[in-house]
């Protein structure tokens, strides 16, 4: 396998970056921040990720029988999560009070300064 | 900046990321390689303090400081989308009309719901045995209770959730978390530090303050999402649109 689970890492925040560039809608923005940040999920699992291991849960597995896969970077996977989920619901907010006060969700049309 | 420009510009930031980055990877350790030092080392931790589940051990033990900074992010989010999504000066709140349900959707709902509620404290209490803990658990808590807004309408949602009430249980569970950590303190040991008899292994209540602090966030998760998606429910919902206002006026 090599370095190509990385690269895919890669390749899904570069496809990411993409979508928030060419974007035309706010929402689909905050969509395409959501995928650049679960290259990170792909990035910290295929770091943590070892061959034939089995999840770090050893309720049903004799410790020392079976390798298992890296925990920790499990852990910041978890965090990684909340933290998508809490941006996203922060920019959906902004993005309703925006819509109310300007009249669009195109970021593009958002060029006027507004008091 | 027309959009040709900004796509010539991100194609040339890409060429740079994508170049650098393919060179930062073939000096990473091989995918699926045996080494993992601090995998290694967190799993004798987690076996030393008898958690069967490594990944809560990491989070709520080991990393415990961690989470607490992870769970006030969580709770400063519920504060600021309650700030962003009150009413404005020029918006009307009216009472959600009573929707029309398929039987069948109804049924689904009634008896999903009990169900859900079930699957999630059970997921969120046996954090340090099985794959799972307090934000999972959490999260299938609040799915939970939107069953009611499936199932029946807007109205019956609103009698299921006391909004005043889960405001507090939200404050008091996010305050919980630093009171655990206080009295680790007061009792002689670092912040956070597991000070709890530690149990029998692969028991409901081994792990020491792990199921504890994996209550509190799952208590902090479920009513601090109960209340964010209803700010965003009132939104979409029982606010009327100032510019829709004015039309009518007129």
């Amino acid at each position: 396998m090599g370095v190509w689970p990385y690269l895919a890492a890669g390749w899904v925040l570069l496809v990411a970056l993409y979508g928030l560039v060419t974007s035309r809608n706010l929402v689909h923005a905050i969509g395409c921040l959501a995928v650049a940040q679960s290259s990170t999920y792909l990035l910290l699992l295929a770091v943590g990720y070892r061959d034939g291991g089995t999840a770090p849960v050893y309720s049903d597995l004799v410790p020392g029988s079976r390798p298992v896969v890296d925990p920790v970077v499990q852990a910041l996977a978890l965090t990684d999560v909340v933290v998508g989920a809490t941006v996203t619901a922060l920019l959906l907010a902004l993005t309703i009070q925006l819509r109310k006060r300007h009249r669009t969700v195109d970021p593009q049309a958002l060029a006027g300064l507004k008091g | 900046m027309t959009a040709r420009a900004r796509l010539l510009l991100l194609l040339a930031a890409a060429a740079v990321i994508a170049a650098f980055f393919a060179a930062a990877c073939t000096e990473l350790p091989p995918f699926g390689t045996a080494s993992h030092p601090y995998g290694e080392r967190a799993v004798a931790a987690a076996l030393a303090h008898r958690t069967a589940n490594v990944v809560s051990s990491v989070n709520f033990d080991i990393r415990a400081f961690d989470t607490l900074g992870e769970e006030s992010m969580l709770f400063g989010t519920v504060l600021g989308a309650t700030l962003l999504l009150r009413r404005a000066r020029d918006e009307r709140h009216h009472r959600a009309e009573a929707g029309r349900v398929l039987p069948t959707t109804r049924l689904f709902g009634s008896l999903l719901l009990p169900v859900t509620l079930v699957v999630g404290v059970y997921i969120v209490a046996h954090g340090q045995l099985s794959p799972g803990g307090g934000f999972q658990g959490g999260v299938v808590l609040a799915t939970a209770l939107h069953l009611a807004y499936v199932a029946a309408d807007h109205r019956a949602l609103r009698r299921l959730r006391p909004l005043t009430v889960l405001d507090v249980t939200d404050c008091a569970a996010a305050a919980s978390f630093t009171l655990v950590g206080l009295a680790t303190l007061a009792a002689g040991g670092a912040f956070l530090q597991n000070m709890l008899p530690l149990g029998t292994f692969n028991r409901i209540t081994s792990g020491g303050t792990v199921p504890l602090l994996n209550a509190a966030v799952g208590v902090e998760v479920a009513t601090g999402l109960i209340v964010l998606i209803a700010h965003f429910l009132d939104q979409a919902v029982e606010l009327t649109d100032p510019e829709e206002h004015r039309k009518e006026r007129q």
